[in-house]
C-alpha cells in the first residue's frame, strides 16, 4: 500500500515474491483439496503437536490467542470470512449431493448378478425392440438361472412413456410405465409391496412405486386412470429403494395389448447363474445369427445412464464453487490484511521482544483457518439441514421422470471442509507473510 | 459528475483493498452472467414471435407414440391453419455413443414453417432433390467440422434400416444459420428427408412423430387447438395440440426447476457479496472520517457527503459488474463453441446486461447506505478531534 519512492528492482522483487507466494499457496490449496481426509487429519495432529511441544509452537499459540481475543471486536470483518466460505461450501455440498443422490439411485438399481439385453446399438430400453422369438431365446440360454420349477428367472419387459399430471405443478409430466413378465418378482427380490397387492396377470391393474405416488396425481391405491385409451386400476404400492420407485408396473402382455405392441418387447432382464457367467452369456448371444443384441450387467447399464447428468452437475458445481471461492478468497484477504494492519504495533512489539517470524505467520494462518473452519461447518450444516433427503426429479434416459433424493454424505461434508480450509489457507497466507516481514522499526512507529 | 474525480481518488486511496473487493464483485457477476445464460436457454426456449404463431400436435398419450400420416390433410382443412408440416424423431449418434445428436426426419415444407432457420434457396433445392440429403445447423457443422458435400454416417439408436444395418449415411447438402439470439439453440440439429426415412427404416414408416401448424392469428390458438384435437377424439390416436412455446416450456420444466436452482445459487452469491462489499465500504468510510469532516468544513452539505459515499460504492459495483459480465460473455461464447449444444447456453444478451446493471446499482446503494449515513450524520467537531 505504501508505494512511495520505490525503485524498479524493488518492484520486481515484490512482484516475484507475490508470484512465488501465490504458487506456493495454490499448490498447497490443491493439495489440501485432493489428499484423502486422513492425511489432512495427520497434518492437523502434527500442527497441534508442534504447537504444544516446541518453543516456537508455544510462541505461535500465544500470539494466536491474542489474535483470537480481538475477533469479537471486529465481528463484521470476521463474518466476511465466515459467511463467504459458508456460501461456497453450502453451494458445493448442495450441488454435489444432488449428483450423488441421482447417481446412487440409479447405480443401486443394478447389480452384477442380473443382466439386461437390448437390441444391438440401443443405448436405452426405450430405443430398443426385441421380437418375441428373441425374447424366448434369450430367456432360454443355459447361463440363465432357473427357479425350483425349472423356469428361467427372466422378465421380458415393455417400457412405455405415459403422461400424468404432477402433484406440484398440475402439468403433465412423463412417467415410465413398465410391463413386466412373471419372472420380475424373483428377478428383483428387493421390490416389496407396501400397500395393496400385486397386479393380477391378464387384468388391467397397476402397481405404483412409492416415489411415483409422491409425485403424480391419480396414483394412490384404488385410483382409476386412463392409459393407452384403456381404464386401469391401481391395486398396490411398492417400494424397491431404487429407480423403479419412480415407475408404474403392470402385466407386460396387457400393456402390450393396450399400446398395440404385439408380442415385441423392449428388453429382457435375466438372473445369471453367477456373475462370472456374463461373458459366456454374451458369447452365446453374439453367436446366434437370428438377432443382434447387446447384453450388459444391470449395474453397468444403470451406471451408464447416470453418467452424463452426474458429470454435468459435478462440472457445474465445481465451476460455480471455484468462482465463488475466488470471491471468498479475496474477501478473506481483505479482512486479514485489515486485521494484521490493526495489530501492526502489537506484532512489531512482539518481534522486538524476540518472537520470531515463523510463529507470527503461523498464528495469523491459524486464525484464518479457524474462521474458515467455522464457515465451512456452517455451510455444510446448512446444506445438510436443507438438502439431505430433499426430493427432486428429472428426466432420465427413458425420457420419463426419475425421482431421487439428495444425499449429503460424510464424504461430501469432508470435501466441503477441505475446500473451506484451502480457501482459508490462501486467504490467510499473504497477510501472515506481510505481518512477519514488516520491519520492526516501521511497525513500532505506525499509528 | 463534477465530483467524479473525488469519488475516484477515494477508491484509489487503498488500492489493494479496492482491487480485492473488485475481484470479488467480478467473480459474482461472472457467475451471474454464466448462470443466466443457462437459465435463458431453458426458460426462454421458443419464446419468440415465430414460436407463438406455431402450434404443435402430438399424441395425447405420450410423445413416443406416433400418429398416422393421414391426419395431415385433415389438419390442413381446419380453419385458421395456414400451413402444416410434420417430422419424426430419429436421434442417433455420430462416431461415438456420447455424440448423441438431435436428428429429425422432416417433410419437404418443414423450412417454410421455420423461417428463423436460414437456408439458401440453392441448398433448399438440393435438399429436396437429394433423397439421402441432410441439412445441419451451423453450430453442429462447426462442432464436427462438417462441410457441404460431406458424407455423414450416423449410427441409429432407434431405427435400424430394412437391410438390418444400423448405419445411415447422409449427404450434407446444406447448412442453416439462426440469427435470432433467443433461438440459437435450434442451430444444433440435423434434418433429413421424411420420404427417405419412410422408405428405409425397418419400422415406423407411414407414421409421423408430430405435426407443426402455422396459424395466422395467435389469438385464435385455443380454438384451433380444440378443432385439431377434435379430429381424432375417441379414436385410437387422440392428439394434444398446444403452442410451441407451451410445449417447450413444459418439456424444459421436466428436466429440473432450473429457475429455482439458479435463483438459490445467485441469492447465496449476492448475499455474500453484499456482506463483503458492505464491510469494505464501512472500513473505507471509517478511515476517512477526518477527511469527510474536512469536506463538510469547507462547505459540502450533508446530502452531498451522502451521495459521494453512495457514488463510491455504486461505482465500485458497476466497475466490477461490467468487467464480470464482459468476462462471462467471452466465456459463454468460448464454451458454446467448444461444447456445442451439449450444455444449453445462450449468448449473454441485453436482458442479462439490463438486470445485471440493475443489480449493480441496487447492491451499490444497499452496501453504501449505512456508511453513507454515518458520513452524513457525523459532527464536524467530534470527527476532527478524533472522538
Amino acid at each position: 500500500m505504501r508505494f512511495q519512492a520505490v525503485d524498479g528492482a524493488a518492484v520486481m522483487r515484490k512482484i516475484a515474491w507475490s508470484v512465488f507466494t501465490l504458487v506456493v499457496a495454490a499448490a498447497f490449496a490443491a493439495l489440501v483439496a485432493i489428499v484423502p481426509w486422513w492425511a489432512d487429519a495427520l497434518a492437523v495432529a502434527l500442527l497441534v503437536a508442534w504447537l504444544a511441544l516446541t518453543r516456537a509452537g508455544r510462541q505461535a499459540w500465544s500470539v494466536t490467542e491474542v489474535g483470537m481475543a480481538t475477533v469479537p471486536q471486529r465481528l463484521g470483518a470476521a463474518s466476511v470470512v465466515v459467511i463467504g466460505i459458508a456460501g461456497v461450501v453450502g453451494v458445493l455440498v448442495a450441488l454435489f449431493s444432488m449428483a450423488q443422490g441421482f447417481r446412487s439411485t440409479l447405480v443401486e438399481t443394478g447389480n452384477d448378478a442380473t443382466a439386461i439385453v437390448l437390441r444391438g446399438g440401443s443405448q436405452t430400453e426405450l430405443n430398443s425392440v426385441l421380437d418375441h422369438e428373441a425374447t424366448v431365446i434369450i430367456a432360454g440360454e443355459p447361463q440363465v438361472k432357473r427357479d425350483s420349477a425349472g423356469r428361467p428367472i427372466a422378465s421380458p419387459e415393455l417400457v412405455v412413456v405415459a403422461s400424468l399430471p404432477k402433484k406440484t405443478t398440475g402439468t403433465d409430466a412423463n412417467v415410465e410405465l413398465r410391463g413386466v413378465g412373471p419372472g420380475a418378482w424373483a428377478l428383483r427380490p428387493n421390490v416389496r409391496i407396501v400397500a395393496g397387492r400385486r397386479f393380477t396377470p391378464g387384468l388391467r391393474e397397476l402397481i405404483v412405486g412409492k416415489r411415483a405416488v409422491s409425485q403424480f396425481q391419480h396414483t394412490t391405491l384404488g385410483s382409476k386412470l386412463t392409459l393407452g385409451g384403456q381404464p386401469w386400476t391401481v391395486v398396490g404400492e411398492f417400494d424397491s429403494g431404487d429407480e423403479h420407485d419412480s415407475e408404474l408396473w403392470g402385466d407386460a402382455d396387457v400393456i402390450a395389448a393396450a399400446y398395440r405392441r404385439g408380442d415385441s418387447r423392449n428388453s429382457v432382464t435375466v438372473r445369471l447363474q453367477s456373475p462370472q457367467m456374463l461373458d459366456a452369456f454374451k458369447a452365446a448371444l453374439a453367436s446366434d445369427p437370428r438377432f443382434k443384441v447387446d447384453a450388459s450387467t444391470t449395474r453397468d447399464y444403470y451406471t451408464r445412464q447416470s453418467e452424463f447428468l452426474t458429470r454435468a452437475i459435478r462440472v457445474l458445481g465445481t465451476t460455480v464453487a471455484l468462482i465463488m471461492a475466488t470471491g471468498a478468497i479475496f474477501g478473506a484477504l481483505n479482512t486479514m490484511y485489515a486485521a494484521v494492519a490493526a495489530r501492526t504495533r502489537e506484532i512489531a512489539t512482539l518481534r522486538a521482544m524476540g518472537f520470531r517470524g515463523g510463529p507470527v505467520i503461523v498464528s495469523v494462518l491459524i486464525e484464518t483457518l479457524l474462521l474458515a473452519l467455522a464457515g465451512g461447518l456452517i455451510g455444510a450444516a446448512i446444506a445438510w439441514a436443507l438438502f439431505d433427503h430433499y426430493t427432486a426429479s428429472t428426466l432420465g434416459a427413458n425420457f420419463s421422470q426419475v425421482v431421487f433424493e439428495f444425499r449429503v454424505t460424510p464424504a461430501l461434508l469432508a470435501t466441503g471442509l477441505k475446500w473451506a480450509l484451502a480457501i482459508g489457507f490462501v486467504g490467510g497466507l499473504f497477510p501472515a507473510v506481510r505481518a512477519a516481514r514488516m520491519p520492526v522499526t516501521d511497525g513500532l512507529r505506525e499509528l | 459528475m463534477k465530483y467524479l474525480h473525488l469519488v475516484w481518488s477515494a477508491l484509489l486511496r487503498r488500492k489493494t483493498r479496492t482491487v480485492f473487493t473488485l475481484i470479488s464483485v467480478i467473480a459474482a457477476f461472472l457467475l451471474f452472467g454464466l448462470l443466466d445464460s443457462v437459465r435463458d436457454a431453458f426458460m426462454g426456449a421458443g419464446r419468440s414471435v415465430a414460436g407463438a404463431s406455431r402450434m404443435i400436435t402430438l399424441s395425447k398419450e405420450s410423445f413416443v407414440v406416433t400418429l398416422p400420416k393421414s391426419l395431415q390433410m385433415r389438419i390442413q382443412a381446419v380453419p385458421g391453419v395456414s400451413a402444416v408440416t410434420y417430422a419424426n424423431w430419429f436421434g442417433g449418434y455420430y462416431q461415438e455413443p456420447r455424440n448423441q445428436l438431435v436428428t429429425e426426419a422432416v417433410a419437404p415444407n418443414f423450412f417454410d414453417l421455420y423461417p428463423e432457420m436460414k437456408l439458401s434457396p440453392a441448398q433448399l433445392r438440393a435438399f429436396h432433390d437429394t433423397r439421402t440429403g441432410a441439412v445441419a445447423g451451423a453450430a453442429l457443422a462447426e462442432r464436427f467440422h462438417w462441410k457441404v458435400g460431406d458424407k455423414i454416417p450416423l449410427q441409429a439408436t432407434i431405427f435400424p434400416r430394412k437391410a438390418g444395418s444400423n448405419t445411415w449415411t447422409f449427404d450434407l447438402v446444406g447448412i442453416y444459420h439462426v440469427t435470432d439470439r433467443q433461438l440459437k439453440g435450434e442451430e444444433g440439429a440435423l434434418f433429413f428427408n421424411w420420404d427417405y426415412f419412410d422408405q428405409t427404416a425397418a419400422f415406423g414408416g407411414g407414421t409421423v412423430g408430430w405435426y407443426v401448424e402455422r396459424i395466422a392469428r395467435p389469438s385464435q390458438a385455443d380454438g384451433i387447438a380444440h378443432a385439431i384435437d377434435a379430429l381424432s377424439a375417441n379414436s385410437d390416436h387422440e392428439t394434444k395440440t398446444q403452442s410451441e412455446d407451451a410445449f417447450q416450456t413444459s418439456f424444459a420444466s421436466q428436466f429440473a426447476n432450473i429457475g429455482l436452482l439458479v435463483g438459490s445459487i445467485m441469492g447465496c452469491v449476492f448475499f455474500t457479496l453484499v456482506l463483503l462489499t458492505g464491510n469494505t465500504m464501512a472500513q473505507a468510510v471509517r478511515e476517512r472520517i477526518p477527511e469527510l469532516a474536512i469536506l463538510k468544513t469547507i462547505g459540502f452539505s450533508n446530502r452531498s457527503v451522502l451521495s459521494l459515499v453512495l457514488a463510491e460504492s455504486v461505482l465500485l459495483l458497476a466497475l466490477g459488474g461490467a468487467i464480470g459480465l464482459a468476462l462471462s460473455a467471452v466465456a459463454v461464447s468460448g464454451m458454446r463453441a467448444k461444447l456445442g449444444p451439449q450444455i444449453p447456453m445462450l449468448p449473454v444478451g441485453a436482458g442479462t446486461w439490463l438486470s445485471g446493471a440493475g443489480l449493480m446499482i441496487l447492491i451499490g446503494l444497499l452496501v453504501g447506505a449505512l456508511p453513507a449515513q454515518r458520513g452524513m450524520r457525523l459532527r464536524i467537531v467530534d470527527a476532527l478531534s478524533g472522538r
